[in-house]
């Protein structure tokens, strides 16, 4: 878009903060004790007040109520939600606002947070009828799926006597997709493949060492000539030049000469908490490798470790260190 | 012996495109956009320039830069690897072509788009073909992925041995902070953070949270800098380049010099800091204010150590002593720095300490500022400049 054309666009959008997303809406049945016995079983929610009557009587409830979480639920239309009329002129303001984001090339969407407030306990019988308003519509942002804009929108929930049982705030990203994200949800069309770690380009100078590690031995380069160990593996020897070497194989026994836990971004394949260190060989080398086998806050500087090489997923050997 | 650099050369021109998160154009046109604009700083034409230097990681050849922006004949091109280590050694380039005739006006530059394209904290990959893939091969299978991730092994080091507290890296990210909020060109232009709010903030890679981690910007930054004699010539008034140093300390791997005897320091910039000293002649009570590449909190204090504003271990408390404020010892960052005005690889520090020394900062310390520093990124080879009134 050119500066001209972005600005005719954010006129657009913003055109539609503060209207109705559509007109209020109420699910065809009203709360009844099926739909929350149904609700209760798929997510796992053992709690009695929700479907045993005898104990709900004698709780501080007095009878029955549903899980709050199912607020919306009782507010949605089904299926015929899924087939908007073709008619554009007939489309609710949100579809309307979403249809100007995808002439523009924000195709895609995505749900990316929601809060719920909860005013009063929903019984048998109530009515909940959802109100939605467009709040606000961010600045363009961009994010890892693409640049976009989130689009915020606040539900007040009614009940049968216009009284107002509960609140939502949910925020979706309306986004240009990123070519990249492009090409792997086309290679997730193929069949699905869990992740692996990423494992080390397998060059001239490094590959023995990894075939090492795939047979379970975690190897020191030793130069032929000096006998001086070096790690990572080189060419040649930095003390006296040559180009003879063979290796011994380490006892893995150090202890922990840095140490960090990463947080972010979690990379698919990598299991999280995730420990990487610096670990002082006893045999007087240094090798990067993860702390496993104890919680983070009990990793410290100075600790005693013992590694051994274990398969971490489907394709990768890696020497892995525990408190020794 | 000390290279024969001193007041050899000078920055004539020098210029910012804007800073964003979506530039909305090619790295070719904020190329082209910022080395235009430093050229009009300067008072120069298209065509006075004969060198041009940047990074060997910019996406954009300098015959394609200089064709855009209609730059003539070159007798000089070259480029500086090593990321953020780059940032000076743009200067040393310069200065060594100039003061040796290979040409008389470099032009320098840098432009990217760091967020809308590549971003350097979606870390390396297996995919990468580079030279140095292999070395990435020891750190990515067990996790460590990502700028931050090495950087925080030094810190968490460096903490264990110097008693250093998250205080000082809050001290420091929040100066850079206070100094955008008064900065228009800054991203973070009047957005200032408490410690309530920088302690709640998500962790990175632990020691590191996100207020410790520099942006990720789309943006250009240029300096030109010609000889002495025809500065004097220009628009603006030339700043000197009194120093400038260049070092890959031994035992040197790409951000995982795991392997030193000691990592809670940076050597490289030890001798980056000895040469541009000896060049100049200048010693650190010299100094007045500093630009300290600071794509990450804690990376200030080990510059500040090398370059000697503090004992070795002492820089927690030089920080906590207020020295990098405004009215302290030593003025830092007065754009914002990388934590908060933008990341343009460090160059747009370049044009910030440029401005120091002309007096122009948007953040000006009241004191007269007659020499500035300005370092490049650390934990790869780096450099650093001292640049000086005419
Ligand atoms: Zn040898």
């Amino acid at each position: 878009m050119t500066p001209e054309e972005k600005k005719v666009f954010m006129d657009k959008i913003h055109a539609f903060v503060g209207m109705e997303m559509a007109p209020p809406t109420k699910g065809p049945d009203d709360v009844n004790k099926a739909m929350i016995r149904h609700w209760c079983e798929v997510m796992g929610d053992a709690n009695p007040v929700y479907t045993d009557e005898a104990f709900a009587k004698a709780s501080s409830k007095g009878s029955i109520i549903a899980p709050p979480a199912m607020l919306q639920a009782w507010s949605l239309e089904g299926y015929p939600m899924h087939s908007p009329s073709k008619d554009e002129a007939l489309l609710d303001n949100q579809r309307k606002l979403h249809k100007v984001f995808d002439d523009h090339g924000y195709t895609g969407v995505l749900g990316t947070n929601c809060t719920q407030e909860y005013f009063r306990d929903l019984k048998p019988g109530d009515q909940v009828i959802a109100h939605t308003v467009i709040d606000s519509i961010s600045e363009e942002k961009a994010t890892q799926r693409g640049i976009g804009h989130f689009i915020e929108t606040v539900t007040r929930f009614t009940d049968q006597n216009g009284e107002k049982v509960g609140e939502m705030r949910f925020r979706v990203l309306k986004f240009i997709p990123n070519e990249s994200n492009k090409v792997e949800s086309a290679k997730d069309e193929g069949k699905p493949e869990v992740p692996t770690r990423i494992a080390s380009p397998r060059g001239h100078d490094n590959a023995w060492w990894w075939q090492q590690v795939d047979k379970g031995v975690v190897p020191i380069q030793r130069c032929k000539n000096c006998q001086t160990l070096r790690h990572p593996p080189r060419s040649m020897c930095g003390e006296c030049q040559s180009i003879e070497w063979d290796f011994i194989e380490s006892k893995l026994e150090g202890e922990v000469f840095s140490f960090v836990e990463l947080h972010y971004p979690k990379f698919p394949g990598y299991q999280y908490p995730l420990i990487c260190a610096v670990i002082s060989l006893g045999e007087g080398t240094r090798i990067v490798s993860n702390i496993v086998g104890c919680k983070p806050e009990d990793v410290k500087i100075g600790m005693k470790v013992k590694g051994k090489v274990e398969q971490v997923d489907e394709k990768t050997m890696l020497p892995q260190f525990y408190p020794a | 012996m000390a290279a024969n650099f001193k007041d050899k050369a000078a920055i004539v021109g020098i210029a910012n495109t804007d800073f964003s998160k979506n530039s909305g154009r090619s790295e070719t046109q904020l190329a082209a956009e910022c080395v235009a604009a430093a050229l009009r700083d300067a008072g120069l034409k298209p065509s006075d320039v004969d060198g041009m230097t940047t990074f060997t990681m910019d996406t954009n050849d300098e015959i394609e830069v200089a064709r855009a922006v209609g730059i003539g004949d070159l007798s000089f091109y070259s480029r500086v690897p090593h990321g953020g280590g780059a940032g000076t050694g743009l200067i040393h380039q310069a200065v060594m072509a100039i003061a040796s005739g290979a040409a008389e006006v470099v032009v320098c530059y840098r432009a990217l788009n760091g967020r809308s394209g590549h971003r350097f904290s979606s870390g390396v990959s297996g995919a990468i073909t580079t030279a140095d893939a292999l070395h990435w091969g020891w750190y990515t299978p067990y996790g460590l992925l990502t700028p931050a991730s090495w950087v925080a092994m030094y810190t968490q080091r460096y903490m264990h041995i110097t008693g250093a507290t998250k205080d000082s890296l809050f001290e420091v990210a929040w100066t850079t902070r206070n100094h955008a909020a008064t900065n228009p060109a800054a991203f973070f232009y009047g957005k200032t953070f408490d410690r309530a709010e920088y302690d709640a903030q998500k962790k990175i890679v632990d020691p590191l949270s996100l207020y410790d981690c520099c942006q990720e910007s789309d943006g250009g930054s240029c300096v030109i800098l010609t000889t002495p004699e025809r500065a004097r010539d220009l628009k603006q008034p030339g700043v000197l380049v009194k120093g400038v140093g260049q070092a890959a300390a031994a035992n040197m791997e790409s951000m995982t010099s795991f392997y030193r005897p000691e990592i809670a320091a940076i050597p490289s910039m030890d001798l980056a800091a000895q040469q541009a000293y000896a060049q100049s002649g200048l010693t650190p009570d010299d100094i007045d204010a500093a630009i300290i590449y600071d794509a990450f909190s804690s990376i200030v204090h080990w510059q500040l150590e090398s370059w000697g504003f503090c004992k070795k271990g002492e820089a927690h408390d030089f920080i906590m002593d207020g020295s990098l404020r405004l009215d302290g010892r030593l003025p830092f960052n007065t754009h914002g720095g990388q934590l908060s005005e933008a990341y343009i690889h460090g160059v747009n520090g370049i044009v910030e300490a440029t401005k120091l020394v002309r007096g122009t900062s948007v953040n000006q310390p009241k004191k007269t500022v007659n020499h500035a520093l300005v370092t490049s990124g650390v934990g790869v080879p780096t450099g650093g400049a001292i640049l000086g009134k005419m």
